[in-house]
């Protein structure tokens, strides 16, 4: 039961997450009848879930709010922005319902009345509908072990005439035609046809068509018909399993669902046709064949006379098919975890191979070399599949950000906007999930902080709705998700004069722009005159800081006065494996991301020329670049020496900048699988992780932008140190 | 391991305590042990790869069957001379709780067992730095075998990264 419990819960949150959409859809202005028709659907099947285990706080919210969006449905009720507002409110509220029985927490049960009431106050008359409406999902009892003696007519409806009384099953006489007339005027459903051909691998994994057989009898008094498909050949006969077929006739009330219930496990092992008979076929398909009992089911061995199926060209109306797959499948995390940890170390492997074959001097056109490449091709799909497997759109993240705008907007008195762009964008399960806390801070940040009252707004020329931004997108080899608002812009004159009232900055010190929006991020720093239910208690962008690090991200503000701000994150696509440059410096073998490298030059010493002490410019095509020597950066030598034939390897940090990185030569572009250092051993900085080469050396993996940035923000290093 | 049975089985008298078993090797002509439950394997001297910004003692990684492995050198980090080193030199990977790293040692010597009475804690004289690197001391045959600390021994991820 809990097991069921767990997976109710599961589809509750994408049944919700398909209800928020229509309702946000709705709150876009699309009011057509399918839009409101998913939303029904979705809380309905929540109740439908709910009333199975007995949630009645659930049900009983989740039924007020179905009538009256039922109402919507029938166009008894205009959709309003006010109702949809309030659909809104109440969406929020069933998932917060559906946690707090998931916890089995306390229910917030005034937020419920308060909520159902309004509810109400929006259907006609409330009374009339709720008994019938729960009828519903009333769990239906199917008495189907009973069949005995007057079974089939054990549930109908006491109008229709009374079945003939049937002997029970084991000693059942043929069905004649007689008998026919009478269950075909029971009702719409009065039987099925059912056609059974086992595959081949049905025999070969242990099934026996026979239990198939008793069980679709238990349904109700079958008339079963063997047809052999004989091989023009004896020979043929081993090659293929499937030369028998069985027709089976059923009178029963059970749907075509019971007899694909019965065939569950052996699904892609037969093939099965059920169609329901109407009254003519149902008269039709009873010939006057003698078909066995069904516990005395015909033997393989004797071919019945092939009968004509009647429920032949039904069959393809059927409304369903036995090889119907679920489009989904949910897979341990952990499992998916120790796969891509194979599939890291088959491309380790690999690279190996490669090495020593290259060791064993195989001419490159010869058959081994050519299987190399395709394994390589292989080994590069795997990944890539693998990698699919774990990312996620972040529409859900997305999802959930649009309540705690609602809840934020409301709790400060604002009227406030979201606009998502780019929920497609796939990213990582584990980011996503790390993500919502920062994500929520900053939200609520813009919400409170970022955006102005309603009236200064309107004193200073904007609309009155404030609108956050929150945009996710790739971005070489990257994911850049954006919170933005059109708020007033940082007072950054305020930020500066908090962070030295708090010490976090000496007076005296020169920042530019930048580096005071970067006091943001210092710890015990909150700019909130007054200390808000939302933000502002010294525990907010710091912390949001340190978890997008943990999660190697990088965050970076970018704010105009009057106009907004914009606050940027920076993810690695967290992937196990990349493309790197293979470079050596000073003797160390490193790796280069290829996807942070814009171009690489061969370098001649007069190319370089020094402009300041320990400052190098390099000229690219009347573009004057900063020169940064690798060796140098990461402690290997002391002074730039550059050799004829060295490499520089431009990269471009951030748009339109462009930074050249001395190496001394480039060895290799291969795949390398990332393997992290920060449990073992901690950040370095300047470098992303580490990877095993296929000499089994370790190397390290460079973080271009976090080198480029410790160079040039040494001094914004210093404050920070000496503000902490 | 300090299975009861074991116990019973050991010649330890009933006043000594219960015996613990330390692996003890060489760092220049010095003698040091560390419990031996700690420790994960010996390995044979590998190049290691130097990271950049890291203090003196680290001596860089290793790849140990596919994860990367720091290596700490236990002669500089107990502020030791400092020697080149050679292939007859070790790394003892030891497993100090969450994390796992390799102590480069000149050579493995043997496997000691004693009792808690036979250990001492290191006289008060003691500079702090080897106070709180080595918890305790023993005589073996008229030589000093020190008992290290893991704990301490193994940098913290804030001492490294600072």
């Amino acid at each position: 039961m809990q097991e069921i419990m767990a997976s109710f819960f599961v589809e509750c949150e994408e049944l919700h997450e398909a209800l928020t959409d229509a309702l946000q859809m709705m709150a876009d202005g699309e009011h057509d009848v399918e839009t409101i028709n998913v939303a029904f659907r979705a809380v309905h099947s929540i109740k439908g879930g709910a009333g199975a285990f007995g949630l009645d706080d659930l049900v009983s919210f989740a039924h007020q709010f179905e009538t009256v969006m039922d109402g919507c449905r029938s166009g008894d009720l205009g959709i309003t922005d006010d109702l949809v507002q309030l659909f809104l409110r109440c969406g929020d509220f069933l998932s917060d319902l559906i946690r707090c029985s998931r916890d089995s927490d306390d229910i917030n049960t005034s937020v419920a009345e308060g909520l159902i009431g309004e509810l109400a106050g929006y259907v006609p008359d409330s009374g009339d509908d709720g008994p019938e409406e729960t009828v519903d999902f009333q769990p239906t009892t199917l008495s189907l072990g009973d069949l005995g003696p007057g079974g089939p007519a054990l549930d109908l409806p006491a109008d229709l005439p009374p079945l003939p009384d049937l002997p029970p099953l084991g000693d059942l006489p043929p069905l004649d035609a007689t008998a026919h007339p009478d269950t075909a005027t029971t009702g719409p459903r009065q039987g099925l046809s059912v056609t059974f051909k086992p595959e081949h691998e049905l025999y070969e994994s242990g099934n026996e068509p026979l239990f198939f057989l008793r069980a679709l009898a238990d349904l109700g008094p079958c008339d079963i018909s063997l047809s052999f498909d004989a091989p023009d050949d004896l020979v043929d006969l081993a090659k293929s399993g499937h030369r028998l077929s069985w027709q089976i006739d059923i009178d029963t009330e059970a749907g075509p669902a019971d007899v694909h219930e019965i065939f569950e496990f052996a699904v892609g092992l037969c093939q099965i046709d059920v169609t329901e008979r109407t009254a003519a076929t149902a008269a039709d398909a009873a010939p006057d064949l003698p078909a066995p009992p069904a516990d005395d089911a015909p033997p393989p061995d004797t071919p019945a006379p092939k009968i004509t199926t009647p429920a032949k060209p039904a069959a393809k109306s059927a409304p369903k098919t036995a090889t119907k797959a679920s489009p989904t499948v949910r897979v341990d995390l952990e499992r998916i975890e120790r796969l891509v940890n194979l599939v890291g170390e088959l491309v380790i492997n690999q690279a190996m191979l490669t090495q020593s074959i290259a060791e064993e001097n195989i001419p490159p056109n010869s058959p081994v070399s050519a299987g190399l490449d395709e394994f390589m091709q292989l080994t590069r799909n795997i990944q890539e599949s693998v990698m699919m497997i774990r990312a996620q759109p972040v529409k859900s993240l997305f999802q959930r950000m649009s309540r705690i705008v609602r809840e934020a907007s409301t709790a400060v008195g604002k009227s406030v906007k979201l606009v998502t762009e780019g929920d497609t964008t796939e990213i990582d399960k584990t980011a996503i999930e790390c993500l919502a806390d920062p994500l929520t801070h900053m939200i609520r940040n813009a919400v409170d902080h970022g955006l102005e009252s309603s009236e200064k707004r309107l004193e200073t020329g904007k609309s009155k709705q404030g609108e956050i931004r929150l945009a996710a997108a790739h971005r070489s080899g990257r994911v850049i998700i954006e919170v933005s608002d059109d708020g007033g812009g940082i007072n950054r004159e305020k930020v500066r004069s908090i962070a030295e009232s708090k010490g976090l900055v000496s007076p005296d010190a020169a920042l530019s722009d930048s580096e005071i929006d970067q006091l943001l991020f210092l710890p015990g720093f909150s700019t909130a005159d007054a200390v808000s239910n939302l933000s502002g208690r010294g525990v907010g962008m710091d912390v949001v800081k340190t978890q997008i690090t943990s999660l190697g991200g990088r965050i970076t503000i970018d704010s105009v006065p009057g106009k907004g701000t914009t606050f940027s994150i920076s993810l690695p696509l967290t992937l196990a494996v990349l493309d790197g440059m293979v470079v050596t410096v000073a003797g160390e073998t490193l790796v280069v991301p290829v996807n942070a490298i814009v171009e690489s030059l061969s370098l001649e010493r007069k190319d370089l020329n020094p402009v300041s002490p320990g400052q190098t410019v390099l000229c690219v095509r009347d573009q004057f670049v900063p020169v940064l020597d690798l060796g140098r950066e990461l402690g290997y030598r002391n002074a730039i020496c550059v050799d004829d034939g060295a490499i520089a390897l431009l990269i471009s940090p951030e748009e339109g900048i462009l930074v050249a990185m001395l190496v001394d030569s480039i060895e290799d572009q291969r795949q390398v699988v990332i393997k992290g250092m920060q449990e073992s051993y901690g950040r370095v900085p300047g470098v992303a992780a580490a990877t095993i080469l296929g000499d089994g050396k370790v190397a390290l993996i460079l973080d271009a932008n976090d080198l480029v940035q410790n160079a040039a923000g040494a001094n914004l290093t210093e404050a920070e140190r000496k503000a902490s | 391991m300090t299975h009861p049975n074991d116990q019973d089985a050991k010649p330890a008298g009933p006043d000594s305590g219960d015996p613990t078993e330390f692996l003890s090797f060489r760092i220049g002509d010095d003698e040091y042990s560390v419990d031996i439950m700690s420790v994960r394997e010996i390995r044979g001297w590998t190049q290691t790869t130097s990271l950049p910004h890291s203090p003196s003692f680290v001596r860089g990684v290793i790849n140990l069957r596919g994860t990367v492995l720091p290596v700490i050198d236990l002669a500089m980090r107990l502020g030791l001379a400092e020697t080149d080193p050679e292939d007859r030199n070790v790394i003892i990977v030891v497993d100090a709780g969450e994390r796992v790293m390799g102590l480069r040692v000149d050579a493995v010597s043997d496997i000691l067992s004693f009792t808690k009475d036979q250990l001492q804690p290191p006289p008060d004289v003691a500079s702090p730095a080897t106070e709180s690197f080595v918890k305790a001391l023993t005589i073996l045959d008229e030589r000093m075998v020190r008992m290290l600390d893991l704990s301490t021994v193994l940098p913290g991820i804030e001492e490294i990264a600072a």
